[in-house]
Order: C-alpha cells, then sequence, then structure tokens
C-alpha cells in the first residue's frame, strides 16, 4: 500500500538535464461518487539538495496510483527527496542520490 | 523595393499581432465551477493562446488514467521560466485536476501524469511564465469509459 517508486538515473554528468519518474500505489479516493470515505494525497514535493525543485498539487481529477514524469538539471552530485503528503497529513518518502563526475 | 519591405513587414507585423495578442476567454461554453477555477489561476491577467504542447489522445478508452503530457516553450532560466502549470477538466463533477509547480533547476518545461475524465470534454491548461504572463491551450478528448467512479 502506498508504495513510493521511482526511476532515478546513477549518475549523470554535470549539466544534464535528467528524466525522474514517480510512480505511488494510491487509490485517490474522491468521495464525490462512491460511499466510500475521501482518501486523497495532497502533495508531491521533490526536493534536489534540499531545495524544491517540483511539486505536484493533487486535485480530483489526478488519477490512481498517481504517475509523474519531469525533468531536472543536475550540475553536481545530489541528494534527491520525494516525498507525498495525504490529506490526513500523513507523509511517504523516498530518497535517492545521482551521482555526477 | 523600400516600399515593398516595408509593407511586407507591417503586413508580417499585423499578422504576428493577431497571433500572440492575449485573447478574451471563450467563458461562454464553461460552467460556472469551471469558469470560477480558471479565474480564480488567472487572477485577473492576459491569456495568450498557445506556446504549449498539449499531448492527450483523441478518444480515451479508460477515463480513470487518461495520459496527459505538457511541453512548454520556455528557455527555463532564472529570468524566464515555467513557474506553475494548471489543469482544469471541463465536464468533471469538480474542474480541477492538479497544478504543478516548476522553477529553473528543471531545465526543461516538460511533464507528464495521468488524469481522470468523466466523459468526453475539453480538458484546458495554463501555463504561468515567471514574468506573470499566462498560455493557454485546450484539446477535446473523446471518452469511451468515464473514470470519476472513485
Amino acid at each position: 500500500m502506498s508504495r513510493p517508486r521511482v526511476r532515478l538515473p546513477r549518475s549523470a554528468s554535470a549539466g544534464e538535464v535528467i528524466e525522474i519518474r514517480t510512480l505511488i500505489d494510491h487509490p485517490m479516493i474522491t468521495g464525490l461518487s462512491s460511499p466510500e470515505p475521501r482518501d486523497m494525497l495532497e502533495r508531491l514535493e521533490v526536493r534536489m539538495n534540499g531545495e524544491p525543485v517540483f511539486t505536484y498539487d493533487f486535485d480530483n481529477g489526478s488519477s490512481a496510483n498517481p504517475y509523474h514524469v519531469f525533468f531536472v538539471r543536475i550540475e553536481e552530485t545530489s541528494d534527491f527527496s520525494f516525498v507525498w503528503t495525504h490529506e490526513d497529513g500523513g507523509e511517504f518518502s523516498f530518497e535517492g542520490q545521482v551521482s555526477v563526475g | 523595393m523600400t516600399i515593398h519591405r516595408r509593407a511586407f513587414l507591417s503586413a508580417s507585423a499585423a499578422f504576428v499581432a493577431l497571433a500572440i495578442s492575449p485573447k478574451p476567454f471563450a467563458w461562454a461554453d464553461l460552467d460556472d465551477e469551471v469558469a470560477a477555477a480558471i479565474r480564480a489561476a488567472i487572477d485577473g491577467r492576459d491569456v495568450t493562446e498557445g506556446g504549449i504542447d498539449l499531448d492527450l489522445p483523441d478518444i480515451a478508452a479508460n477515463g480513470a488514467s487518461v495520459p496527459l503530457g505538457v511541453i512548454v516553450e520556455s528557455p527555463m532560466t532564472a529570468d524566464d521560466h515555467v513557474r506553475a502549470i494548471h489543469v482544469f477538466a471541463t465536464r468533471n463533477p469538480s474542474p480541477g485536476i492538479g497544478v504543478f509547480h516548476l522553477s529553473p533547476a528543471n531545465g526543461r518545461a516538460e511533464v507528464s501524469t495521468r488524469i481522470r475524465l468523466a466523459e468526453d470534454q475539453e480538458v484546458i491548461v495554463l501555463a504561468e511564465l515567471s514574468d506573470g504572463t499566462l498560455l493557454r491551450q485546450s484539446a477535446f478528448v473523446e471518452v469511451s469509459v468515464g473514470g470519476c467512479t472513485t
């Protein structure tokens, strides 16, 4: 349940724009058209060396098992953190490193 | 020769002005809730048509998971980058799909995700640039099986 998966390259060259893919298992129940209570992620925040580089705010039209692809320009060996925050405040996270040089 | 060149320049200038000038939003076709959500994102600014490459299928077999790709023409520098990409549904139970927040660190203003579409509808994307400019693009998706069952 809610297991995050991230595809991050192990290494890159300085100045390279790398592609990052993320996927998390989550039903994303809006509660609008089913008797089940609302169960939604609110935000995915990605940081590179502590600085935010990509954020997605989820709304009702976001699919179950959220999937995102985006790019980041990398200049040095960098630590990435991925945090999915639920509307109830709970968090799911993933961490990884891309080495340069 | 000079006259021809001038005539050509003024004609092309008029064409360019027509192509990139902000146009009034087509509010009349939108439900109140959809119009209100888009208005909140626009926040009184002008909107320019185009400059966004929207990748959506013409026909989506399963509305619960429709692939969406957005590419905005931008150098993604500190002075000139895409700050946010807002995605709206025009015929879902609620208009909001999601908002991407970007920065110059992205290097490329290109994102993908999967969205829910309850029925055949137009998907509207607004890109907010670092100077406050808004770009708009939309695409119509025919949905075989609606996707707002959850």
